[in-house]
């Protein structure tokens, strides 16, 4: 398999992720030209891995996401495929048959019609097998949490006794009956 | 004799599953003097090694054998691999539950008298009444140390429980606090008091929740007369020509078969696990199953009916701070069937990590719609509704016609339908939910639908009559004597309540009565 880079500046140019082959070898890397992010991939090559990301994108957009976050979608459809050539022709396959419903190579359409496509293709079993990955990779990324204001781990932190389990502040507190004072030793 | 015990033993009993239910009992058992081996089938883990991430933790105690959801009911559809979201690790599902502990009311364990012939339900009621178990409810409350109970004071409501407070206060509601928590407020039994982590799902690293983990198997163990085995896969109860059971073959660590003899068998192993065993137990003395003369077994699985309601707010709440189930409206727990349904329903605070709420809460939803739900995250707030829900005969785990696991028994089938009465209530306590979040000044609100079982109960029903049910009025089995099952399997209804405290309940006073019965020789 070729090794490939996928270059931002070029995606950013064309509005369509473009490839940069570097090499031939079993492993391409899939990265943020500026070297903020960079993810390998073992078994799909780079056009495929584009259409994934932006088909994931499509599925769970949040538009204060970059594309960073939908590429750890990539990297783990692309773990799955390990030892498993049928779900790597299965990437394949869907992609061809998502590009067919587009009419035309899937990421070249503009948002509104990728989701359109999308809808229409919902019970695709690649859309579903984005979909299915997509909810649970995009969304368990820490990095990804400080977004949406929640904040993981709290143990190593001493919990929330401390750190505004009670600071509500826009409504009357509850009775003391109700909810009692917290215990602090 | 004293731990650890030869397989030969013939004099031990045998406790398969260390939850709620056979960590109790074995811990009971024990003090008492009884020789147990509790066999565990799962790994074991300490608060220590417990996670803080909720897709890692699932991995890490969840049951994850293969299991097939059949039913018209949404949950077959969305995991149709995942029916329940119980546990395989020392302690069982003690380790993932919430600590919510509250009595049955004594009209639930009169469901068939108190609601009538409901179409369609197989409503029974319990071979027991309230009075008989009060004293175990209050021996159960002090070991796991139930708040507002015993002296004990209520857990501090944290910014989803005061979300819900103001809701339930200006809809009119009058119950409403932190409740019934086994859960420490201040340091109690050798274990510190609750430090607010929000990861009560994933096992309590502080050990403020109680589990049969770090409380009744340690203790059991202590007296020299538990012998814990862990990566213990039960795989046959045995019997004799008799018909009284005589060991477990189970499936070592390492997948190597061993039976262990027993002078009687406790099978705990949660609803799903539990009638499984039975079955796979089959024999040509029992060809249905063992103690399964009356074609009961597995049959009204009952899963409490369930939903949760979100509700988004203008200013921030972070629910995902503080105890996850520190606060309960009541008020609909009563049976008033002018409401069109029987039986009644807990109203609980519930939170979910953003990695599960995305999982959860509309399962198989993408788009817009969906992200801009998820982006609502930090001010949303979360109850779960929780009601009682009627068995039926359809509604069964039974062996799966092609499937084998790992060890080549067939695997579980668990099938459910709602009953027209679990419609009614959910739809009820959905429009109810989202009264009280309205109330508090909710901008959007999400009826979210049932997650995988976590309350799994009935499938081994106790009965009056050995033709309703598997087991009488002390777990034990109708047609063998010293075959008892412990856990919430037996539950005849399931009443409107958590149902950890009544399995606890019912494993301290089954104890008293094989202890009993041992020592009387009936045994």
């Amino acid at each position: 398999m070729a090794k490939y880079v996928l270059d931002r500046r070029l995606f950013l140019r064309r509005s369509g992720t473009a490839v940069l082959a570097i090499g031939a070898g079993g492993m391409a890397v899939f990265r943020d030209p500026s070297g903020a992010w960079a993810i390998t991939l073992d078994h799909l090559d780079a056009s495929t891995a584009e259409t994934l990301l932006q088909l994931a994108r499509v599925l769970y957009p949040h538009d204060q996401l970059g594309d960073m976050y939908y590429a750890v979608v990539v990297e783990a459809l692309d773990g799955a495929a390990e030892g498993d050539a049928e779900a790597q022709e299965q990437l394949v396959s869907g992609v061809a048959r998502l590009d067919a419903a587009a009419g035309g190579r899937f990421v070249d359409l503009d948002p509104e019609h990728r989701t359109a496509v999308v809808a229409e293709q919902i019970g695709d079993p690649l859309v579903q097998k984005v979909r299915g990955t997509a909810v649970v990779e995009l969304y368990n990324n820490p990095l990804v949490w400080p977004v949406f204001g929640y904040e993981g781990s709290s143990a190593d932190e001493g919990g929330y006794i401390d750190r505004g389990f009670q600071d509500l502040g826009w409504l009357d507190a509850p009775s003391a009956e109700a909810s009692p004072p917290a215990y602090r030793g | 004799m004293a731990a650890p015990y030869d397989l030969t033993d013939d004099g031990v009993v045998v406790v398969i599953g260390s939850g709620a239910g056979g960590g109790t009992l074995a811990n009971a058992l024990a003090q008492k003097g009884i020789d147990v081996v509790l066999l565990e089938a799962g790994n074991r883990e300490e608060p220590s090694t417990f996670v803080n991430d909720e897709w890692a933790s699932f991995l890490q105690l969840s049951w994850l054998d293969p299991r097939e959801a059949t039913g018209s009911w949404r949950v077959a559809r969305d995991f149709p691999n995942l029916p329940a979201w119980i546990c395989k690790t020392v302690g069982g599902s003690t380790t993932h539950w919430a600590g919510a502990s509250l009595r049955f009311q004594e009209h639930e364990f009169k469901a068939r008298t108190t609601y009538g012939d409901v179409a369609g339900a197989t409503l029974l009621d319990w071979p027991l009444e309230l009075a008989e178990l009060e004293p175990y409810y209050e021996a159960a409350e002090d070991r796991m140390g139930v708040t507002r109970t015993h002296g004990i004071p209520g857990l501090p409501g944290n910014n989803n429980f005061m979300v819900m407070y103001a809701g339930a206060m200006k809809l009119g509601y009058n119950d409403c606090n932190t409740g019934r928590m086994a859960i420490n407020s201040q340091p109690r039994d050798g274990r510190t008091s609750c430090q607010q982590l929000g990861f009560c799902f994933q096992g309590c690293k502080t050990a403020a929740k109680w589990s049969t983990l770090y409380t009744e198997i340690p203790a059991a163990i202590a007296t020299g007369k538990c012998e814990l085995r862990i990566d213990a896969q039960a795989l046959q109860i045995q019997h004799d020509a008799s018909g009284k059971v005589t060991g477990v073959l189970y499936a070592d660590a390492d997948g190597n078969q061993q039976h262990q003899k027993a002078r009687a068998v406790c099978v705990a192993g949660n609803s799903i696990e539990s009638p499984r065993l039975l079955l796979n137990s089959a024999s040509a003395q029992f060809p249905d199953g063992l103690a399964n003369g009356s074609g009961q077994v597995g049959r009204n699985y009952m899963r409490h009916m369930t939903g949760s309601v979100y509700a988004a707010f203008a200013e921030p709440v972070r629910m995902h701070r503080g105890t996850t189930m520190a606060g309960i409206i009541t008020d609909e727990s009563r049976n008033d069937p002018t409401r069109g349904f029987v039986g009644g329903y807990e109203m609980e605070t519930l939170a979910l990590g953003l990695p599960f709420m995305a999982a959860f809460l509309d399962p198989g939803a993408w788009g817009r719609d969906f992200t801009r739900k998820m982006d609502q995250y930090a001010n949303m707030a979360g109850m779960w509704l929780v009601g009682e829900d009627m068995p039926q005969t359809g509604n069964a785990v039974t062996l799966h016609a092609e499937t084998r696991d790992a060890h080549g028994l067939p695997i579980p089938d668990v099938h459910f339908d709602d009953h027209a009465n679990d419609v009614a209530m959910r739809t009820h306590a959905f429009a109810q939910g989202r009264a009280v979040y309205e109330a508090a000044g909710a901008v959007d609100v999400y009826d979210t639908p049932p997650y995988p079982s976590t309350h799994n109960l009935g499938t081994n029903r106790m009965s009056e009559r050995a033709e309703d049910g598997v087991v009488n009025r002390w777990g034990q089995a109708h047609e063998v004597a010293n075959l008892f099952v412990s856990d919430g399997s037996v539950f005849t209804t399931g009443g409107a309540e958590n149902p950890t405290l009544t399995i606890v309940a019912l494993a301290l006073r089954q104890a008293d009565y094989m202890a009993e019965q041992m020592g009387s020789g009936a045994i």
